[in-house]
């Protein structure tokens, strides 16, 4: 075999503290190294050009290339190969700049380092065989997770496609946060307005099923294959014959249930529609709260029902749907604002959050669009916003900017001085974080033209004072301490991930962060891909999104699984792992243990074997390490290449050893 | 065989001087409640407040000697009822967490300190070991028609890391012990704030203002009397009250009761060993109305 080896020196990157000259020279040395040399950009398209130039001219078999993490460039590089005519994983990529010149600044022992790591590549690519890729269908449906604006915005985008969407919802309707919204910023265009019809769109789209008040309960598969179970939780309604004329609502007897969708201000009536605008407009019923269920008797629902939809022994049932790709768009939750005991939320009815605020400005909200205070009633005539309720606070583990508090807050002191122009709002900020297009005009018109009164520094204690509240804080700019006599204070609570986050990211098999948002494949380039394939990210479920980001997001995902299914097959890796059915003994091991569920027990001439779906093996090579004969193997991770590579760097040290 | 819970007893400096109606409501309570308090032997001041400010290692070396002292006496929890000594006492416990910070300190000890001990405040011992339940179960004389407010100071609860004991921004011990004693408890929202400490020295003018606050706020929630658990908070609420009048020309005239005292009155004990005549407000016109009527604020 005759190997190629390239040093690069991605610019000072990796050149600034290895030695990549001597890295190459010492790769002349390798074995079967017919070429070796260092170059400044190896992904740039000299550098690239020079690879192929280099195959063609020494009459290379195979390819190292000393650089970067693979995640960034391995694919560009087996590309380059096939370029110069090569098979695309006679190539080895060696670490040389996350492991080696990032980490440490000892120029010699990182040029020690680099060309270990280039043996080990050498020594593995030694024994690579050429690869081939299988081809599979893929089955040109797809699911969205969370049925938010991002989420809404992305089923349509495919829908209108062409493509096939399942939309699964958890709450009884859709539209998300945004639906809760009187406003939005900067425009103070009404929420509902912009939204409702798109998520009319979605009810009415034949492209789209939406299952509302679901949720995911596993997923199998792969890309262009997924099998998802979906929980459709018991709704005590037919929701087939249920017209959402609401008389259920008007003559229940129960109205103590927990009302979501106004956030807990006021309650509602044990069987529900979420709101007027609710999509799907179904109505379910809150059992905890239901007399038929918590009594054993009243029936009114069922018996005033015109179209008999009561169902009060209906089950939870689980359905299956195959998808090729999933689209995650669950969105965020926001702070819980009593954990700040200073502030008193849940203590004083009188400190709200800003959602229960949206929900007092809404004309179909609690109030009918009037903002009276919780606790009387009475029309508040000062206002304190506190911003930065669990965001940018270590101590609470929330040290993250939320990203649109400053914004909601500026909008919604807007808005107070549009119901009640005799009013005072007063806002107390850290700094003003309003980056977006026309925010910060936004936030000046709302200081400017309606006299919002910021006030810069932290709260330290809200309590209340007669029928008043105190809130006392710091005035950093003044230098002083300023207590503001306050009718309601309204906390500007942040974002955190969305319940229940970890648990569907281990279901679709996506990494998560400390706090539980999705992690995007890359933060630059791939912000809406994960580093699984087929599963996309759109909205707050991946960190803290306005709208409109939210929106572009969802379109993005969308754009990307309409890419992906452009082609009506896709390849599979072929790195995946062989049966050697000789050696083969049949004891059943690597099914027991394979998590993918890839490999599964065939009958050889009368004797059990196994077998690996090579569509299903995603190369994980837990089945190699059980294998109690060496029989399955892990195409280009062979037991013979792990071997040559230990002992290609056991053999540099133990010469430094003797030295 | 004694089944009573024992406990190693810090009485503190205060509890022998100025606040020595705490000390002694405080072992005639515990007694009545079948806590058994034992005197640590040979203590010394706990560093109280200048220590602290001076040097950690000193600070904790003081109140690490009591410790030493309790451990060697057998006990492994010291109870004190003056939250400055609780927090001398817990922080010297939490650095000393610090192997390094621990060698620093055992190298001012004769006899050094290797953990073994918690401390705890007499409160928290009433409020857990007790609790609001059995308590309840011994009054014999309801506090019925007292509407308190509770005050806890700014130090007792927090840090909260530190002292891990009850909501330091909203705690509801001596709250929940004063319902179980059948008295009305305000909502009272400064809890937590501070009366001005030992500012009562040098100045003056912080403590009537920081004191007076908290005295209107009491007016406001219509309490009758404070209950507090500080010796310093009680000093500048009660000894104060005057000077807190004259500054801001205000006629407060609210009692200020250790939460052991009315424990104990509660429980019936004989006032003489609950040192209510050493108020500066009176109690007397308010200890005598107990049981008799509803509190002014639940009529209107």
């Amino acid at each position: 075999m005759k190997i190629g080896v390239f040093v690069c020196h991605c610019g000072s990157n990796i050149a600034g503290t290895v030695d990549t000259a001597k890295v190459a020279e010492a790769a002349r040395q390798m074995p079967e190294v017919a070429f070796a040399t260092d170059t400044m950009y190896a992904c740039s398209e000299p550098g690239q050009a020079g690879v192929v130039q280099a195959v063609k001219e020494h009459g290379l078999d195979g390819v190292v290339v000393a650089s970067c993490t693979p995640r960034m460039h391995e694919l560009t590089f087996r590309r380059t190969l096939e370029r110069a005519g090569l098979n695309r994983y006679m190539f080895e990529m060696a670490n040389i700049r996350e492991h080696v010149s990032w980490i440490g600044k000892d120029m010699q022992a990182n040029t020690r380092k680099a060309t270990d790591l280039v043996g080990i590549a050498v020594e593995k690519l030694r024994r690579d065989k050429p690869l081939t890729a299988k081809k599979f269908d893929i089955c040109k449906r797809v699911m969205v997770i969370g049925g938010g604006v991002a989420g809404i915005q992305a089923a349509l985008d495919m829908a209108e496609g062409g493509l096939e969407v399942v939309l699964v919802e958890r709450s009884a309707t859709i539209g998300g946060k945004m639906a809760k919204l009187d406003k939005t910023f900067p425009t103070v265009d009404c929420s509902s307005c912009i939204l409702g019809p798109k998520m009319v769109d979605v009810s009415q789209h034949p492209n789209i099923t939406l299952y509302a008040y679901s949720e995911v309960e596993s997923v199998s598969g792969f890309v262009g294959n997924f099998d998802v179970k979906v929980r459709r939780k018991a709704r005590y309604v037919n929701w087939e014959a249920c017209t959402g004329c609401g008389l259920c609502m008007e003559k229940c007897p129960s109205k103590k249930a927990k009302d979501d969708f106004n956030e807990q201000i006021g309650t509602t009536t044990a069987i529900n529609i979420p709101s007027p605008q609710a999509i799907p407009k179904k109505a379910k019923i809150d059992p905890e709260f239901c007399r038929q269920f918590t009594k054993g008797k009243c029936g009114v629902c069922a018996k005033i029902c015109p179209s008999g939809a009561i169902e009060y022994d209906q089950q939870d049932e689980v359905v299956g749907e195959k998808v090729g790709a999933i689209i995650a768009a669950t969105g965020f939750d926001l702070f819980d604002y009593t954990r700040y005991g200073e502030y008193g939320g849940g203590r004083y009815p009188d400190v709200i959050t800003s959602i229960q605020y949206e929900r007092m400005l809404s004309a179909s909200g609690p109030t009918g669009g009037h903002i009276k205070r919780p606790s009387d009633s009475k029309e508040p005539k000062s206002i304190v916003f506190v911003q930065c309720v669990g965001s940018r606070d270590k101590s609470i583990g929330r040290p993250y900017c939320s990203g649109f508090c400053c914004m909601y807050t500026a909008k919604q002191a807007i808005l107070t001085k549009d119901h009640i122009p005799d009013s005072q709002s007063y806002v107390f900020y850290m700094d003003i974080r309003a980056p977006g297009k026309n925010y910060d005009e936004f936030t000046r018109r709302g200081m400017e033209e309606y006299g919002t009164q910021y006030i810069r520094g932290r709260v330290s204690m809200i309590y209340p004072q007669g029928d008043k509240y105190i809130v006392r804080g710091a005035d950093t700019l003044l230098g002083t301490q300023v207590e503001v006599e306050a009718d309601l204070v309204v906390l500007a609570v942040g974002a955190e991930s969305s319940k229940g986050s970890p648990e569907l990211a281990e279901k679709l098999r996506i990494s998560y962060d400390a706090y539980g948002f999705f992690m995007e494949s890359h933060p630059k380039l791939k912000p809406v891909e994960t580093n699984t394939a087929g599963v996309y990210l759109a909205g707050s479920c991946q960190g803290p999104k306005d709208i409109p980001s939210s929106v572009g997001q969802g379109s993005a995902a969308a754009a990307k699984v309409l890419s992906l299914f452009s082609r009506s097959q896709l390849e599979s890796d072929p790195q995946v792992s062989m049966v050697d059915i000789k050696r083969c003994i049949g004891c059943g091991k690597c099914i027991a243990t394979c998590p993918f569920g890839a490999i599964e027990a065939i009958d050889f001439r009368g004797q059990p074997k196994a077998q690996v779906i090579e569509t299903v093996c995603q190369g994980c090579g837990i089945c190699t390490a059980t294998c109690p004969q060496g029989a399955i193997q892990l195409q280009h991770f062979t037991d013979n290449q792990i071997l040559a590579e230990v002992n290609a760097l056991c053999q540099q040290a133990l010469e430094v050893n003797f030295e | 065989m004694n089944l009573a819970p024992k406990y190693a007893y810090y009485p503190g400096c205060s509890g022998q001087s100025t606040s020595s109606e705490y000390e002694v409501s405080t072992r005639a309570v515990c007694r009545a409640l079948g806590l058994e308090l034992a005197e640590i032997p040979d203590w010394s001041c706990c560093g109280s407040t200048p220590a602290h400010t001076v040097d950690h290692v000193l600070s904790a070396a003081l109140a690490a000697r009591n410790l030493v002292l309790a451990k060697e006496a057998g006990f492994d929890t010291v109870v004190t009822p003056c939250p400055s000594c609780l927090t001398n006492l817990k922080t010297a416990v939490h650095r000393m967490e610090d192997p390094d910070f621990m060698d620093k300190v055992n190298k001012l000890l004769d006899r050094p300190f290797h953990g073994g001990v918690q401390v705890k405040s007499v409160l928290q011992v009433i409020f857990e070991d007790i609790g609001p339940a059995r308590l309840k179960a011994m009054v014999k004389k309801p506090l019925s028609g007292l509407r308190l407010a509770p005050y806890y100071g700014c130090i007792m609860n927090r840090p909260p890391d530190v002292m891990q004991f009850d909501d330091p921004e909203n705690p509801i011990s001596i709250d929940k012990l004063m319902e179980a004693l059948g008295a009305e408890v305000a909502p009272f929202p400064l809890k937590v704030e501070c009366c001005g400490a030992s500012f009562g020295v040098a100045r003056k003018d912080v403590v009537t203002q920081l004191s007076g606050k908290l005295l209107q706020m009491a007016e406001t929630v219509e309490a009758q009397a404070f209950v507090t658990a500080c010796p310093l908070c009680q000093m500048n609420l009660d000894l104060r009250q005057g000077q807190v009048n004259m500054a801001a020309k205000t006629k407060h005239n609210l009692p200020v009761f250790y939460y052991t005292q009315l424990i104990g009155v509660a429980l019936g004990l004989a006032e003489t060993d609950l040192g209510l005549d050493k108020l500066i407000v009176s109690p007397r016109g308010i200890l005598a109305r107990i049981g008799q009527k509803q509190p002014a604020a639940a009529n209107q």
